[in-house]
């Protein structure tokens, strides 16, 4: 048994040795990186942000033009493009996957067993296929241009996007943006004193249909006196294209269509777990109480089962967010296509791009879990 | 007295025992309760029927009865008058079969493959079958053993007769199956180095752990494979620089030894502190302590979840696409353009193919996953 010096020297010893290797290691790859870009005449740094793009991309968020935007706006043009992707994907993904969770549990065989088939066999298809089958077989058997499907509402589809009606603003719209935030603080008042009530004597308030009604009548009453300040700019049907509108790719659809049900499933697993976790006892003792099974769920079961649920569900919406960079298999113009593809293939500034691009995916991820560790703080048990 | 005996009462003979309530047994009974239990249970029901009579028939008389079973070209596959409404192509798949389990193997090399493949599924069967015979022969013959011989097999071993077969030609289910079998070859035992690392009382070397496994978990795959694809090459001398496929097989395995680490950490510590603190005072030193007391039992309880890693390793194979190799789904990519089969139909024909490969091996290895967590679950009462 060797002495607790000679321990401690070895423990010294081989970090000492790992540390001599790593670094080792990278100055070598440094060097070679440094020779072979010397060899194929590429200057390294980060000069070329600043240079002229030169290449178009299908969706920008924000102004761009391939003949006077730089290399820099075309990558806020793909990180937008991928929050944009990222964001619809993960409300959806949510509320599928909440739902299927639930009707998992249900105790109508048929639901349960429904849902459950849609959970085993969405899980056990890799996302890129159902990206790709949506992509290249859902949606190219839209119509084509010329036999366009009408929807109600103004909206128009076929094979080159949904066509949306764009909403245009006149100037009097902020008053009834004003008046919709007044009536929601009102309602959260409200609903502060029913609480107060509520706890004093006993008494429930009953807020939902009051509260509905203020929101949506008093911000109607201030459009129609504001003079209808809101129009729709309907698309219409061109010659060539559809003119007008607001326009979403087929990329977009089919990469928020594949995202968020391959991760609903995912989501509707960490549900099921989470509501299963809270013990039945709960269940019971509400029951015993006299609350409605209703209630039960929304007042004693979800607000337990939340607290399972979080970090897997955080997980999930990380996982969805890398693996919205498959965009790149179906050309929707998000961060790695337009970014570690064009960018790169562009100036050949490998090392720089693949670095910028990892920086940012991290960067996201270290985000949005901050944001749901701060959730989760939230709604933590508050132990006496 | 006599008041209070008359007062009691007391059964000569037992009960007749009656039938169960009707609405609580048989098929009736089971109906009422999982069906039709409330009126918003019905309602679901009923909606859920019609989901099923909308959904159902349209899918069956699509993939078998209007489907092609056999033909020599996409003729089989369109609208005829015979065949107003087209299903779905199979013959396609049958001509291009070949194609997607070996990609351009060449043709007279093919039993290497196969026999690859019979040498892996040997080797499985051993690891996956708790109660088979020297488990640990089994894993130095699938971590040492098949490793080499299937690089002899399949890449080629001019000493022994077989003429090397380039990896530009490998292709389909053989380079899906590659890529996740050095996937788990490499990342279990590199995924069980760096959790060992990450619970280590040596500062530096937790600290290069936690920095690998939380850059590697935070950036998506196929940023990772970008990388090792186009930094790789210039990281080192342009003779050493690695081909294609190898490139791809780095990325994914230090992607999956992140994963695996992780899971493997989750492992470590669910074992009880007394088994650390027992082998420490037998004497045994940090190797040994945790070859003989801790591994063995943390890997066991960890198996399940060491599966359901290997199936999402297995699902993101398809992402090798993005480094342009010829993997099982990019096989399909590429037949389904070809202008031999081209139909309205061919395109679903080929997902629908892919979909059931990879919903039989990923449902496959998830049930055996939960039987083992069931077995588990036994062994621990």
């Amino acid at each position: 048994m060797p002495s607790r010096h000679a321990r401690r020297f070895v423990g010294i010893a081989l970090q000492a040795a790992l540390v001599v290797i790593v670094g080792g290691v990278a100055y070598a790859a440094f060097r070679n990186a440094a020779q072979n870009l010397a060899d194929a005449h590429i200057v390294s740094g980060f000069a070329f942000w600043n240079n002229t793009a030169g290449f178009d991309i299908s969706q920008a968020l924000i102004d761009y033009s391939p003949s006077t935007s730089t290399f820099g706006r075309a990558f806020w043009v793909g990180l937008l493009n991928t929050l944009l992707a990222a964001g619809i994907s993960l409300v959806l993904a949510t509320v599928i996957g909440f739902a299927a969770g639930i009707a998992q549990l249900s105790r109508n065989w048929l639901v349960a067993h429904l849902a459950a088939g849609y959970v085993g066999l969405v899980r056990n298809v890799p996302l890129l296929l159902q990206l790709l089958f949506w992509y290249n077989s859902v949606l190219v058997s839209l119509p084509q241009l010329h036999g366009s499907m009408a929807l109600p509402g103004g909206g128009i589809l076929n094979n080159r996007g949904l066509f949306l009606p764009r909403p245009q603003v006149a100037p009097g719209f902020g008053y009834v943006v004003t008046a919709f935030v007044v009536c929601i603080a009102a309602v959260a008042l409200i609903r502060i004193v029913i609480r107060r009530r509520q706890d004093r004597t006993g008494e429930p308030g009953h807020l939902l249909w009051f509260a509905a009604a203020l929101i949506i009548a008093v911000p109607a009453v201030v459009f129609f006196a504001a003079g209808s300040p809101l129009s729709f700019s309907v698309p219409r049907m061109g010659r060539f294209n559809v003119e007008g509108g607001v326009e979403i790719l087929p990329e977009l659809a089919a990469l928020v269509l594949a995202l968020s049900i391959y991760t609903g499933a995912f989501i509707a697993e960490v549900v099921r777990a989470g509501v299963l976790a809270v013990s039945r006892g709960q269940t019971e003792a509400a029951q015993s109480l006299g609350l409605r099974s209703g209630t039960t769920l929304r007042l004693i079961v979800i607000p337990q089962a939340m607290r399972v649920i979080i970090p897997p569900l955080t997980s999930q919406y990380l996982n969805l967010i890398k693996n919205s960079s498959l965009a790149v298999a179906i050309g929707y113009p998000d961060l790695v296509q337009v970014f570690a593809g064009s960018v790169l293939n562009l100036t050949g500034q490998a090392v720089e791009v693949i670095a910028i691009t990892m920086a940012v995916y991290l960067a996201v991820s270290l985000a949005t879990s901050l944001v749901m560790n701060l959730y989760g703080y939230a709604i933590a048990v508050e132990e006496r | 007295m006599t008041t209070a005996a008359k007062k009691t009462y007391r059964r000569e003979t037992p009960a007749e025992s009656l039938p169960p309530p009707r609405d609580r047994s048989g098929a009736l009974g089971w109906l009422r309760q999982n069906l039709l239990a409330s009126p918003l249970d019905m309602a679901l029901t009923v909606l859920c029927l019609a989901l099923i009579g909308w959904a159902v028939p349209p899918l069956v008389r699509f993939f078998v009865l209007d489907a092609a079973w056999s033909g020599a070209d996409r003729a089989a596959c369109l609208a005829s008058p015979q065949h107003p409404e087209p299903g779905a192509c199979w013959a396609f798949v049958r001509a291009w079969f070949g194609f997607f389990v070996y990609g351009f193997y060449p043709l007279v090399a093919r039993w290497r493959v196969d026999l690859f493949f019979a040498t892996l599924a040997f080797g499985i069967a051993w690891l996956a079958w708790l109660s088979a015979p020297r488990r640990d022969l089994g894993a130095v013959y699938f971590f040492i053993v098949l490793p080499v011989l299937a690089f002899a097999l399949l890449s080629g071993a001019p000493r022994l007769g077989l003429i090397t077969i380039p990896t530009e030609l490998w292709g389909g289910i053989l380079v899906t199956v590659v890529v996740a079998t050095v996937g788990i070859v490499v990342s279990l035992p590199l995924g069980i180095l760096l959790a060992l690392a990450r619970r280590s009382d040596l500062p530096a070397v937790r600290g290069l752990a936690v920095a690998f496994i939380e850059f590697v978990r935070g950036v998506p795959l196929i940023t990772v494979l970008f990388m090792a694809s186009v930094m790789l090459p210039l990281f080192v001398p342009e003779r050493l620089s690695p081909d294609k496929l190898l490139r791809a097989l780095i990325g994914v395995s230090l992607f999956a030894s992140a994963y695996m680490a992780e899971v493997v950490r989750g492992g470590l510590a669910a074992i009880p502190r007394g088994q650390y603190e027992a082998a420490r005072a037998l004497g045994l030193p940090y190797w040994r302590m945790m070859a003989l007391v801790v591994l063995p039992q943390a890997l066991r309880i960890t198996l399940p979840n060491i599966v359901n890693t290997f199936i999402g390793l297995f699902k993101d194979t398809t992402l090798v696409f993005a480094v342009g190799i010829f993997d099982f789904l990019r096989t399909v990519e590429a037949a389904r353009a070809d202008p031999h089969w081209v139909t309205p139909v061919t395109s679903v024909t080929g997902y629908a193919f892919a979909a059931l490969f990879y919903f039989l091996c990923c449902y496959g290895m998830s049930r055996y996953a939960r039987s083992v967590e069931l077995r588990l679950a036994r062994h621990r009462r």
